[in-house]
């Protein structure tokens, strides 16, 4: 295909969704079956245009090929900005994965959400939530990724709320949205960083600036830091990922589509496209803040009880190893693990969607001995359960152990350990929980004889997404790691030289250096020695370019080290889990009660919640209090003054002059005419006699008066 | 004997208009009212005449009292008719009675 095909290919991957939103959300209601088979069918057709542009870059199988294609949206005298899409390796996969949970999660909907009241609009918010998305991940520029983030949210707060009338989805949603305001108001002042810095928006021409103009210490950190609470918001990173949890109050579709596979990943995403405008001190707190997310989502996911809060916790936790690939340098690890977490928890959240279905609870201990009455969901969710515990020859064993290599190598290669050492014990805590669930779920004697009676396979509709998600989480591992596999097709780090060649000759930046007054050869040269140390230091990569044989070494070590060991420790923790919940070697009830403290810790979610409860909430509410103390005393004061002014005034004026003065002259007036009127009207009497009269008496006036003259 | 001259006629065409003044605009009588303008139509009459006979010596003089004579009886036509129906309207032939347009 040709660079114009695609980027019109890719347009329609945008727009195809919103033309579902607005058929379902205006005419929904009077097509058949509430236009369901329109949501399903447009899906369809954007997951054929996705899947044309990956078989694009397939064949071309260059990672550093870019498409772009915009208009000026704003032109406003110095201030200008434009709207585009930027096609690459990384968007075709993206796109792939939107678009094919996305159509899925239509399909399963048509079976989960049959009969519901709101239906047809559901399926509108669904299609509004892909469009978003796909903007998200289309967008060439902050500002358009800045826009769609928050339309993504919009979705997001639009679906947790589905079932607006029970209040708990009500406060859910309204948590959701106000959360990811934190995270957001750090995001723009990231954006606006680099906007005040470089002014532009868009990426290419920001990367190429950074190597021409870099910024300086501090406000690079700060800038990255700043774009990362971005991150942090959406995709549900500690200590912002409290809404996540809430936001299982939503239909479990959109817990699989939103809440697990695309719209918490476009953090991640985020991070990733923007990787040269992080600074190694700002890779460092993401490395942190990631692998403080998987081991605190690990281990409250241990002690939850509610399958879908569970998996909501186990999604924070695979959130985090992700972001935590971003800080540590792998990048391409940490996309490749999206992709194949985005595939295997839609499989776990349809399939729990599924079991809901069944037996109408979403309380694990209520459950059990499904898989007899199951059959197609116990396989996939058995699949997904291997895949996200690292087990060979599923897709996440590939990708976790690709993430734990780049943080082992980034520990080995003198930087600190720690994230390695909290990622691996959250993969072993991982493969114990999801093991739990599985037992729990669909193994073991049923709990709820009474519930397990009516439980029943579901229909095709929302079987045939689990097949084809259960087929993918195993296919999509392509059976190696990132570094020599299909995937580095697609995504590697940035050719930063060659960006600043290409795009460094623009003039858009504002600020001052000596670097961009003439791109000359020294410029040049200069640019591409810096390039080589920029991307030294921020990422590591072993499919990068350029770097030396002692590190493609490190990493080598470091990956059989970490495979060996990713695979020890899930060995265990599946062992564990078989000898406390199948074998029942041990009794579950005799640690809880031992550990107690920490079970209750657990439980409580850390007290994140609790903490937020009494000190932000506490202070939002003191400094809400004293706001509306000053508005009451001092901005009431003032207008209730200025009231009293005007009354005074008024009364002046009103009683007063308009009384006495404007109401004297105009009834003075009327008296004057009434007055005079009453006079004349006596001349006046209708009788002609009388006017005879008058005429007679005039005429001998007049003679006397002319005759005088 | 004492000739006639134009200042006799003149003084009995004054004195039927002075009459027929004083006899408009006194009487109640819509008739009596109506003899009245005959009178000043008469006083005007024998203006014309007289100052025909004795001014112009011409024939317009009379004309214009012919005419003045046929309208007056086109009048008188049409006036009493009008106060037939102002009596079987209002049962009185009296001008000052007929106000129903001033309340």
């Amino acid at each position: 295909m040709s660079e114009h095909a695609i980027l019109w290919t890719a347009l329609s991957v945008l727009l195809l969704p919103m033309l579902s939103y607005v058929i379902i959300f205006f005419f929904g209601k009077m097509l058949p079956r509430k236009g369901d088979w329109v949501g399903v069918t447009l899906l369809g057709a954007t997951l054929v245009q996705a899947v044309r542009i990956f078989v694009h870059f397939w064949q071309m199988g260059d990672s550093q090929l870019r498409y772009e294609g915009g208009f000026r949206w704003l032109d406003l005298g110095q201030f200008t900005a434009d709207a585009g899409i930027l096609v690459d390796g990384m968007t075709s996969v993206m796109l792939v994965v939107v678009a094919l949970v996305s159509f899925l999660v239509h399909l399963f909907s048509v079976g989960y959400m049959h009969g519901d009241r709101r239906y047809e609009r559901f399926f509108a918010f669904l299609g509004f939530f892909t469009f978003s998305m796909m903007g998200i991940v289309l967008a060439n520029g902050l500002l358009f990724l800045y826009v769609f983030w928050e339309l993504v949210g919009l979705a997001s707060y639009l679906l947790i709320g589905f079932f607006f009338h029970k209040p708990s989805a009500a406060d859910a949603n309204k948590k959701a949205f106000l959360t990811n305001r934190v995270g957001d108001f750090g995001f723009f002042i990231g954006i606006m960083i680099f906007f005040t810095a470089y002014g532009t928006f868009n990426y290419m021409e920001l990367f190429a600036q950074m190597q021409l103009a870099p910024l300086t210490g501090a406000l690079l950190t700060w800038a990255g830091v700043g774009l990362f609470m971005g991150c942090i918001g959406k995709s549900a990173q500690a200590p912002l990922h409290i809404w996540l949890p809430d936001a299982m109050e939503g239909p479990t579709p959109v817990s699989a589509l939103i809440h697990a596979a695309t719209m918490v990943a476009a953090g991640v995403y985020m991070v990733a496209r923007l990787l040269p405008l992080f600074d190694p001190n700002a890779l460092l707190v993401i490395a942190y803040i990631g692998a403080i997310t998987a081991i605190l989502g690990a281990t409250i996911a241990l002690v939850k009880t509610d399958i879908k809060k569970s998996l909501a916790f186990s999604t924070i936790s695979q959130l985090g190893y992700m972001v935590m690939a971003m800080g540590v340098g792998a990048s391409a690890a940490g996309m490749f693990h999206l992709t194949t977490h985005a595939f295997f928890k839609a499989l776990l959240f349809l399939g729990a969607g599924s079991v809901i279905h069944a037996v109408h609870t979403q309380e694990m201990p209520l459950m059990g001995g499904l898989r007899k009455k199951m059959p197609i969901t116990f396989v996939t969710f058995f699949i997904a359960t291997l895949a996200i515990s690292g087990v060979p020859f599923f897709s996440g064993f590939y990708s976790k152990d690709a993430i734990l290599a780049g943080a082992l190598a980034f520990g080995m290669q003198g930087k600190t350990m720690i994230p390695f050492i909290l990622a691996i014990a959250a993969a072993g805590i991982t493969a114990f929980y999801m093991f739990r669930m599985l037992f729990m779920t669909f193994m073991g004697k049923p709990r709820d004889e009474e519930r397990y009676s009516h439980a029943h396979e579901s229909p095709w509709t929302m079987s045939v997404p689990l097949l084809i998600l259960a087929v993918l989480a195993i296919v999509s591992a392509g059976w190696k790691g990132p570094a020599d596999s299909w995937f580095s097709k697609f995504v590697t780090s940035y050719d930063l030289p060659a960006i600043a060649a290409e795009y460094g000759h623009q003039e858009h930046h504002i600020v001052e250096s000596d670097h961009h007054v003439a791109v000359d050869d020294h410029a040049v040269a200069h640019v591409d020695e810096h390039a080589d140390s920029h991307a030294e230091a921020a990422h590591g990569d072993s499919h990068g370019h350029g770097h030396g044989d002692a590190h493609d070494d490190i990493h080598h070590k470091a990956h059989n080290m970490a495979m060996a060991m990713s695979i020890a420790i899930a060995g265990l923790g599946i062992f564990l889990s078989w000898l406390a919940y199948m074998k029942k070697a041990f009794s579950t009830e005799a640690i809880r009660t031992k550990l107690n403290p920490l079970y209750k810790v657990l439980q409580n979610k850390y007290y994140f919640d609790e903490f937020y409860a009494a000190t932000v909430y506490k202070f939002v509410l003191g400094f809400a209090w004293l706001n509306a103390a000053f508005d009451r005393i001092v901005i009431d004061g003032i207008v209730d003054g200025s009231a009293t002014v005007t009354k005074i005034g008024g009364w002046i004026t009103g009683s007063i002059f308009d009384r006495y003065v404007v109401d004297g002259m105009v009834n003075g007036v009327g008296n004057l005419i009434q007055g005079a009127a009453q006079g004349m009207r006596r001349v006046q009497t209708g009788q002609v006699q009388t006017y005879l009269l008058y005429v007679c008496t005039s005429i001998v006036i007049l003679v006397f008066v002319f005759r005088a003259l | 004997m004492m000739e006639v001259g134009l200042t006799h006629y003149l003084t009995v065409g004054a004195i039927l208009f002075t009459l027929g003044i004083f006899a408009v605009m006194t009487r109640r009588n819509t008739v009596a009212l109506l003899m009245g303008v005959e009178l000043i139509l008469n006083g005007a009459n024998v203006n014309f005449v007289a100052f025909s006979r004795f001014v112009e010596t011409s024939i317009d003089g009379h004309i214009m009292a012919a005419f003045v004579i046929v309208l007056a009886a086109a009048e008188a036509a049409v006036a009493l008719a009008i106060v037939l129906a102002m009596f079987r309207n209002f049962g009185t032939v009296h001008v000052d009675s007929v106000d129903s347009l001033k309340q």
